[in-house]
């Protein structure tokens, strides 16, 4: 029961993740700018110029150049950075990490403070308070994360100098980790000089991104919240003597996560989006800093490869999603 | 009669906006320890008003006009809000309408059968485990066990009910408001429901506010009765002696229009239009109207 359930959503990965190859490298072939007018030296010759056409494979057709690309990434190989001159997969893997940590410190944090505040708005019955939070949740929904992100540096970079703008850690510490999962591993190795100043590096733009996830939580739970502490079931948790939060923490809680996890995963894959402009303020070592430096220099296999790893992590975060849920919802855990 | 265990005076309720339709009018109204009280009347007539009221669980829309609620004496609607969640957890149980929607969906039977005891009675592990087992076969559940670790989509309405009943009786309460805990039920589930409320009321000696539209439930259940038309109480007594010889009009006619099980479908009677438009004007010159939604 549960392998077919699963091979099916492998195989619904694979069907996604070619038809993402396919969109993504007709279009980037399609859209002008040219890889190799953006590498070769002013006054090179039409013989050069198509010597590296040639070297690159540039002069083929489309559908051959598809099936050469496809026969290397089957063996793993997504080829070489144009701009960069080094594997496509080594240059993911050592920027990925960061983008991931940075993510997940961003998920934690919004879903922290859009739970937080949508329990807090349960507990208060006077109007004000309501009124109070949808206006400040209002302000919040309509603040994109690069305007944060510009704001924070501003505060805490400019005005208030305490935060580092720039970066994922400090060049000057001495960092022989084997991963580059930073803060995990720093964490794990108890190196805590290391894991704060990852942390100061990683506050302002992991906020930018959080406050508009935070956001949207805050208003799918808040109305959640309130319509299942009208159904009955909570009404009866209340004549029995539980006060406010109680009902709250356990019994509408977990019913109202149900809309409002659907919903913080579709924000999430947004968030990997937010990423590219968030880390390119911040100079953060990334993937989404990475995709910008990419699409500049029309650097066809990294930019390939860097929309098969979205595509790879959108799919991850919506089995993410559909596994909580049947940890939520016990109607759906069995068959 | 023993003291009132309940004992409503002059409530008044209407609804908060202006016209400020009155629900209420100055309902008096006793219930007894041990004693089963039938609140009954129409939709609209605002009998499950006077529940929410006991309860505290009015909706927005509506706000109390006057009148007191003494519970074992004291003033449910004077007490600060401490007081009023400690008497409703332990004193004062709810068996409430729909089986289906009075469960949490997500929480097992089991921790939803022993919050209170949990909260209140600070029980734990193996003691509230058996109080458990032993309130669900107090309510004639097979395999207890079983059904603790199930999670309600997966039991009946029936059972869902029982369930309902056994979590009202878990704190031994004083008072119950079964608030038509039948009405959800299909017609042979509701006469086992109905003897069970029945014999564990008597058992535990619990005082029932016994809220229905249903007289043949009022006739089976109930020993004593207040009938409720737009708000106002228009005839209230022994259910033997009510139903015997109703002295107001409407009670006749409600009674008229009951199914009864030993009479054919034509033997039911819709209440007539003449005393419609008799009890309206009744009601006018109190400045009531009848609502047609509670």
């Amino acid at each position: 029961m549960l392998s077919s359930r699963a091979l099916r959503q492998v195989v619904f990965a694979i069907v996604t993740l070619f038809g993402v190859a396919v969109v993504s490298f007709v279009l980037l072939r399609v859209v002008p700018g040219d890889p190799i007018a953006m590498m070769i030296a002013p006054g090179a010759s039409a013989e050069d110029i198509a010597r590296l056409r040639a070297a690159y494979g540039l002069d083929k057709g489309l559908v051959a150049q598809f099936v050469i690309w496809l026969g290397h990434a089957l063996t793993g190989d997504f080829g070489t950075s144009i701009s960069m001159r080094q594997n496509v997969v080594h240059l993911i893997a050592g920027r990925l990490p960061a983008t991931i940590e940075l993510t997940l410190t961003a998920l934690a944090v919004g879903l922290a403070l859009g739970i937080g505040a949508a329990v807090a708005s349960t507990l208060g019955t006077r109007r004000l308070i309501g009124s109070t939070v949808d206006n400040a949740n209002g302000i919040l929904l309509a603040v994109p994360d690069f305007v944060w992100a510009l704001a924070f540096v501003l505060l805490f970079g400019v005005a208030w100098p305490i935060l580092p703008i720039s970066g994922r850690v400090d060049p000057r510490l001495a960092i022989d980790f084997t991963t580059s999962f930073l803060l995990i591993e720093s964490l794990l190795r108890l190196r805590l000089d290391i894991a704060r100043d990852v942390l100061a590096h990683m506050i302002m733009p992991a906020m930018a991104l959080a406050l508009p996830l935070a956001a949207v939580i805050l208003r799918v739970l808040k109305g959640a919240l309130e319509s299942e502490a009208l159904r009955d079931y909570a009404l009866l948790a209340r004549i029995r003597g539980a006060s406010r939060l109680r009902v709250t923490l356990r019994e509408t809680l977990r019913n109202a996560m149900i809309p409002t996890l659907a919903l913080t995963g579709v924000q999430f894959t947004f968030m990997f989006g937010g990423t590219v402009i968030v880390e390119r303020i911040f100079a953060y070592p990334g993937i989404g800093n990475l995709a910008i430096d990419a699409v500049i220099n029309r650097d066809l296999p990294l930019v390939q490869g860097l929309i098969l790893t979205f595509g790879l992590i959108f799919i991850l975060i919506n089995l993410a999603v559909e596994a909580s849920f049947a940890l939520l919802n016990p109607r759906l855990r069995h068959g | 009669m023993s003291p009132a265990l309940l004992s409503i005076a002059g409530l008044s309720a209407r609804l908060k906006r202006p016209p400020h339709t009155p629900l209420l009018r100055s309902v008096d109204l006793e219930v007894a320890p041990g004693e089963v009280h039938g609140l009954v009347g129409e939709s609209g007539a605002g009998k499950s008003t006077i529940g929410k009221a006991i309860l505290g669980i009015l909706p927005g829309a509506i706000e109390l006009a006057g009148g007191t609620i003494r519970f074992c004496g004291e003033d449910l609607l004077a007490m600060p809000a401490g007081r009023r969640r400690e008497i409703l957890g332990s004193q004062i149980a709810l068996i409430p309408q729909d089986p289906m929607t009075s469960l949490n969906p997500s929480r097992r039977i089991g921790d939803q059968l022993t919050d209170g005891l949990r909260l209140k009675r600070g029980l734990n592990g193996k003691a509230l485990e058996d109080k458990a087992v032993s309130l669900l076969r107090d309510v004639q559940i097979n395999d207890p066990e079983a059904v603790l670790r199930r999670y309600p989509h997966e039991l009946s309405g029936g059972m869902r009910q029982r369930i309902l009943i056994a979590a009202a009786f878990s704190m031994d309460p004083k008072l119950i408001i079964a608030d038509e805990p039948t009405t959800a039920l299909d017609v042979t589930v509701q006469k086992e429901v109905l003897r069970l409320i029945r014999s564990m009321q008597a058992s535990h000696g619990t005082g029932v506010l016994f809220v229905t539209h249903d007289l043949g439930v009022v006739a089976q259940i109930c020993d004593r009765v207040t009938v409720l038309y737009g708000g106002m109480i228009v005839e209230q007594g022994a259910t033997a002696d009510v139903l015997a010889a109703p002295s107001h009009p409407y009670t006749a006619a409600l009674m008229a229009a009951s199914p009864r099980h030993d009479q054919t479908g034509s033997g039911m009677q819709p209440i007539p239009a003449s005393l419609t438009a008799a009890l309206q004007g009744e009601l006018a010159r109190h400045g009531l109207e009848r609502v047609t939604h509670a």
